[in-house]
């Protein structure tokens, strides 16, 4: 068998293995008892721990987006479009899909480091024997929580972005937030802001079901807890360019685009 | 070559003899135990891919009784204790605990069975993001016992008294040293007070006074508990101050069983490794 074949099988393989490991979320997240408290406890950790990073990179691409924007535009004499430009493109485009891979980078790493090291040291044995059901426990709860959380930090996001953007706009002219905002909401159509919005619910999934997956698959020792968190985030990203490239094709194909 | 070599008759009996009484061997204590079986393995086989670890292994395990399972790295000890706790399933066999077939057992069965064996983890398996007091309720929350927080409050503060170590109920296990952690670790097994403790290698990367404190702890923990235990491990200081029993895995096969001092005694060469 070429090196080719098996590196064939191995994907093919380790696709397969992830289709089941989400086929038993969707069983195991269905069924009672229902880890609510360790649900909330994730959303709070995921949510408030990302929040900050969000925010810091949302504000400086809405920022540096406007301010690369302004020269292109003004040499069209368009100038006054360029709250309208800015707002399209981070709510479509960059702000679910620059938070999703910031979102990944630090959920996706911290999620199969996390649940690869808890195997290593048995932890996750230790919570079977103590009448814990460990995948509902640790991988529906942090599942879940990256799902509902990611659409909250992108729509905070976004907003951090766009005021980013009046304050690059403010830079080099000046145009009241009132204005600024009117602008953007007015030129809004609901192909822009809905189909954006419900893709960063499958981002949010697919982070969470890769970090987890990843960490709770983890081989063991410290090299496999470090490899699981490696490859959980690049997989994730990936899956997130994926998942965009879908739904753009979906939306385009329904007339929203 | 021996195989279930019985170099003692201090096999659990359901009636007892009055003839053939049980070893007087007890570092536990001077009263005899009790003999009826709570463990009872019967030609228990497990393999991973082609690698056989487990072949037709039978043991049983008295009320009250210290069992170790001595062996070499790698014969299959943790895969043993890990079978009996229903966190691997044997390819053949019967694993009798409290009469019930273990493999045998839905989720729920299972849990209501796990509520009443403790298991001490090799690597202490204490919840790195909770504190101690944390650790220790966990088991109390998830199997569902109803508790005051000021009954869970005042068990949590007892087990830990029981361990030496009421003063670091509220740290984190990062902030503990090796000795603290399995101390704590045995602190959690012991919280729902269980009738069955399953030790996996005890003392290993301890210190060796640390490494006697926990073997004392055991013997100890037995006299107060009334348990019965499955202990494995290699360090023979352990195996001898804990033991009532000593059951040999070698070849996958319980290879011999009799108190320390006849396996010691042994002209075997395959059991004499062990205790020179």
């Amino acid at each position: 068998m070429n090196q080719q074949t098996i590196q064939l099988r191995r994907f093919l393989g380790e696709t397969g293995e992830l289709a089941r490991f989400t086929a038993r979320y969707f069983v195991q997240g269905g069924r009672p008892r229902f880890e609510l408290r360790e649900l909330i406890r994730q959303c709070y950790v995921i949510g408030v721990n990302s929040f900050p990073l969000v925010g810091l990179t949302g504000f400086i691409m809405g920022l540096v987006l406007t301010m690369q924007l302004r020269p292109s535009l003004v040499q069209y004499g368009v100038e006054s479009q360029l709250p309208v430009m800015v707002g399209i493109a981070i709510v479509r485009e960059i702000g679910p899909v620059i938070t999703a891979l910031i979102f990944a980078g630090k959920i996706a790493s911290s999620m199969g480091a996390e649940l690869g090291s808890m195997k290593v040291t048995e932890q996750i044995d230790a919570m079977e024997v103590s009448g814990t059901n460990p995948f509902k426990y640790l991988v529906v709860t942090r599942v879940t929580a990256a799902t509902l959380m990611l659409p909250i930090l992108v729509i905070l996001g976004d907003a951090i972005s766009l005021f980013g953007a009046f304050i690059g706009v403010n830079i080099r002219s000046t145009t009241s937030w009132d204005l600024f905002f009117r602008q953007i909401v007015d030129n809004f159509s609901f192909g822009d802001v809905v189909p954006a919005f419900i893709k960063t619910f499958f981002f949010g999934f697919a982070v969470g079901v890769i970090g987890s997956y990843k960490g709770y698959n983890s081989s063991k020792g410290t090299e496999g807890v470090g490899r699981a968190a490696n490859s959980a985030v690049v997989m994730a990203s990936i899956l997130i360019f994926i998942l965009d490239l879908i739904v753009v094709q979906i939306t385009d194909l329904l007339g929203l685009n | 070559m021996l195989h279930n070599k019985t170099y003692e008759t201090n096999a659990p009996q359901t009636e007892p003899d009055r003839d053939h009484p049980p070893a007087p061997h007890s570092p536990n204590g001077d009263q005899p135990r009790s003999q009826e079986a709570v463990i009872q393995i019967e030609h228990l086989c497990k393999r991973f891919g082609s690698n056989i670890v487990l072949d037709d292994f039978s043991l049983s395990v008295g009320k009250e009784e210290n069992v170790v399972i001595l062996g070499k790295s790698g014969v299959g000890k943790s895969v043993l204790i890990k079978c009996i706790i229903g966190l691997l399933r044997p390819d053949s066999g019967t694993i009798l605990v409290f009469g019930k077939n273990i493999p045998d057992l839905n989720h729920d069965e299972l849990d209501r069975i796990r509520a009443k064996v403790g298991f001490l983890f090799q690597s202490n398996a204490l919840y790195d993001s909770m504190t101690v007091r944390a650790n220790l309720e966990f088991p109390l929350r998830r199997h569902w016992i109803e508790m005051s927080q000021q009954e869970m409050d005042s068990l949590v503060m007892e087990v830990l008294d029981n361990v030496g170590l009421a003063q670091t109920v509220d740290m984190m296990p990062e902030e503990l040293s090796g000795g603290m952690r399995k101390r704590i670790a045995l602190a959690r097994t012991l919280i729902l007070k269980p009738e069955i403790i399953l030790y996996d290698e005890p003392t290993t990367g301890l210190d060796p006074v640390t490494g006697r404190e926990i073997s004392a702890l055991i013997v100890e923990i037995q006299r107060k508990y009334h348990s019965a235990s499955i202990i494995i491990s290699h360090d023979m200081h352990c195996v001898q101050r804990t033991s009532d029993r000593v059951a040999v895995l070698i070849d996958g096969k319980c290879y011999a069983e009799g108190t320390y001092e006849t396996l010691k005694s042994s002209p075997d060469l395959r059991i004499k490794q062990f205790f020179e």
